[in-house]
């Protein structure tokens, strides 16, 4: 159709480029659509060779270990509102580590924040030592931190804890930063003027400005770190992960112990997940903050 | 309302404010002073195995070589980190080692020298004097009172250990042996089997080809990636399927919650009943949470790289069904209508009404957690078996590697790094529109 419009019509030098150039631009993205599904299925193969177990086999036989756990589970129902009662503590103590290393986590990433943003820092030559410092904090695994721990001070839940704390004080440094940009440096110097020191600048002038949305990106954070905490339990570090490792090695005969746990990780990980965006949309759309 | 009320309810209003700020730094404290008393971080420092740091601090920065002398052979051999792969092998021993008519001398340093034959082990210790422990019969004698030893001299009739800054040397009944220390990772390049070890590099790319059969350059490759010590080769696959495992997590469950998102948008899907069922099962892959995939997916699949990648992917779709049907509900309505008024038919609309608007925003999502699921991706690995969190586990597990678990920990820290690189890159392409 488009022909037999421009068919009476002198060509237009940019129509053909124009045109020469959407062709390239399909040729270019086709080729990387080719080259993505090659990757991606090459990559597929790799992983399901180099895995114990092939991938048509897991599949059939994926809903095995649920129904057994279920069944065991439904078999013994009566047990499980005990169960929950006893593995209670360890979930708190899971949840006081998530929540203490939030702490933490937020306080320290708050100070290296301040110390990393242009305009706020005492030492403005510092600022690029610092955020690096908070980069390699971020790039540590908890999990590397929290194994050597374990090897240094036993297991339980102290080593979850400092390994928490170091990442977060890197990832919410990294975040808080960015909202430290966006500061209005006026009340900042405001409070100079009347000779406030570098602490109370920062407390009266940029804390109240900041702190809704520091507070938001905490609370993301601790929904995170709730997750992290049962992961490294699982690995030695004490806390409802380390109780559902055992019950899991355990083996059929726990399997009851297994369906309580995995039943109040579910529900406590997704009750903070809620309380936490209920929270976060009244922080960030204004409504009642306090 | 006179000017009394305003003034006490202001002041009233005042006094809470400080009240609630005060409150709120009290209570953080409280709670934190609780988590003192719950997890006894005051008895820390007594739980800390000082013994422990040690290790891990010499083993990160030095390597020991044992000189060991087995009583009933009466063989010498000195070996790196006393493993076969590092034994020197007869005539090549390093030049502070030398035995003659049967009395071995291993120097420390230039002022510990440490002599041994069958019998009598002895040492010149700098600021204590000469001390020799003999072997007679099934017990170990001492020239010093045995009372009066200092705390790292440890003695017992089967057994005597000293540890000095020098180096260590322990005499049991069965074999007579001395730790030197020495800076570095040792044997990193290559380990004393290969004919490479000892030459320095300017030698190895323009001396003599040392193997008849190969050039020193393809030989040196061999050499460095088959190194029996450090597996080089093993580790470089290791990371490969890490980040192999995060890729494929990564992009296969954005390609499986893309669709999937257009069901969960109100703009798209008036069927309440149909996006509210899948936005509950967003949730609910979200809610169970990588660890317990991890769990149900290593029953079925074994451990592997498999795994970790489709515990990834599980997760991941319910994270991107959300933001991605969060982003489609943002749509411009306008751009779609303007492609409809040409007379576009339904996957046109799609195509050029809705999917570009979207795709930059959902392209960043992916790349930012195609970042962090690197690191997920390790310890998923650690859990289930696979990748660089596998080796890294087994290497702390068996407590005597330190300098493999620090050579681990910083590829990771590099791969995390690396890929919070790539993914910035990208990112920022892709939002200022340009290639793709």
């Amino acid at each position: 159709m488009a022909d037999a419009v421009f068919s009476g019509v002198p060509p237009i030098p940019a129509y053909d480029s124009y045109l020469s150039l959407i062709r390239r631009r399909r040729l270019y993205s086709g080729l990387l659509l080719i080259l993505f599904v090659a990757v991606m299925s090459a990559g597929f193969w790799v992983a399901d060779d180099r895995n114990a177990g092939g991938f048509i086999n897991g599949f059939t036989s994926i809903l095995n270990f649920p129904m057994d756990v279920v069944e065991e589970a439904w078999r013994k129902r009566a047990l499980i509102p005990g169960l929950l009662v006893e593995y209670f503590p360890a979930l708190v103590e899971t949840l006081n580590i998530a929540a203490a290393g939030t702490i933490i986590g937020a306080v320290s990433g708050f100070v290296l924040s301040l110390l990393a943003s242009s305009g706020l820092a005492p030492w403005p030559r510092m600022i690029g030592v610092f955020r690096r410092f908070m980069d390699i904090l971020r790039a540590f695994p908890d999990i590397v931190i929290a194994l050597v721990l374990i090897y240094l001070l036993g297991g339980g839940p102290v080593p979850a804890l400092i390994a928490i704390a170091l990442h977060t004080a890197g990832a919410l440094g990294k975040l808080f930063s960015e909202v430290n940009e966006n500061v209005d440096l006026k009340p900042v110097e405001g409070l100079a003027s009347v000779g406030a020191s570098w602490a109370q600048r920062m407390l009266f002038g940029v804390v109240p400005q900041v702190a809704p949305n520091y507070l938001s990106y905490a609370l993301l954070r601790f929904e995170v770190n709730v997750r992290a905490s049962a992961i490294l339990g699982f690995v030695g570090a004490g806390g409802i992960g380390y109780e559902l490792k055992n019950a899991i090695t355990w083996g059929p005969g726990k399997f009851d112990a297994a369906a309580a746990i995995f039943l109040l990780l579910f529900l406590s990980i997704v009750f903070f997940d809620q309380i936490s965006s209920y929270f976060r949309e009244r922080l960030t759309h204004g409504g009642a903050a306090r | 309302m006179t000017v009394a009320d305003i003034y006490t309810q202001t002041t009233g209003r005042f006094s809470r404010q400080r009240l609630m700020t005060a409150a709120i730094p009290l209570g953080v404290l409280a709670y934190l002073a609780y988590i003192f008393v719950a997890f006894d971080i005051g008895g820390l420092m007594g739980r800390l195995r000082v013994d422990n740091v040690m290790t891990l601090l010499s083993d990160t920065y030095s390597y020991k070589t044992h000189v060991t002398r087995d009583t009933r052979t009466g063989d010498v051999t000195v070996a790196i980190e006393g493993e076969r792969r590092g034994t020197y092998a007869p005539g090549t021993e390093p030049s502070w080692v030398s035995t003659l008519d049967g009395v071995t001398t291993v120097g420390l340093d230039a002022d510990n020298i440490v002599t041994f034959d069958a019998d009598t082990t002895s040492w010149d210790i700098p600021g204590y004097g000469l001390l020799t422990a003999t072997r007679s019969g099934r017990e170990i004698t001492l020239n010093r009172n045995p009372d009066t030893l200092p705390d790292w001299i440890s003695y017992s009739s089967a057994r005597v250990d000293v540890k000095t800054s020098a180096g260590r040397l322990s005499v049991t009944r069965n074999r007579t042996e001395v730790f030197r220390y020495a800076f570095g990772w040792e044997l990193f390049w290559f380990t004393l089997d290969s004919p490479y070890y000892g030459h320095s590099l300017f030698a190895l790319l323009f001396g003599p080809q040392l193997d008849p059969a190969q050039s020193n350059l393809v030989g040196m490759w061999d050499g460095f990636w088959g190194n029996a010590m450090w597996h080089h080769g093993e580790v470089a696959w290791a990371l490969g399927e890490t980040i192999l495992m995060a890729f494929l997590g990564t992009f296969g469950a954005a390609i499986i919650a893309f669709p999937l998102g257009f069901l969960a948008a109100r703009n798209f899907t008036p069927l309440a009943a149909l996006r509210f069922s899948v936005r509950r099962v967003f949730d609910f892959v979200r809610g169970v949470d990588g660890l317990i995939w991890t769990i149900l997916l290593s029953r079925a699949f074994g451990p592997g790289p498999l795994t970790g990648t489709l515990a990834i992917l599980l997760t991941d779709t319910g994270t991107f069904g959300k933001i991605f049907s969060e982003a489609l509900e943002n749509v411009d309505n306008r751009q779609i209508e303007g492609v409809q008024s040409t007379g576009a038919n339904v996957v046109q609309r799609y195509c050029f009404g809705v999917i570009p608007q979207v795709v930059p925003v959902l392209l960043s999502q992916v790349l930012y957690l195609l970042e962090s699921n690197t690191r997920s991706a390790t310890i998923i690995g650690a859990i289930t078996g696979g990748g660089i969190g596998l080796l890294l586990t087994q290497a702390i597990i068996t407590h005597k590697d330190w300098e493999e678990v620090s050579y681990y920990i910083v590829l990771i820290i590099l791969m995390v790094m690396a890929m919070d690189w790539l993914s910035g890159v990208l990112r920022r392409r892709v939002i200022s529109g340009r290639a793709v």
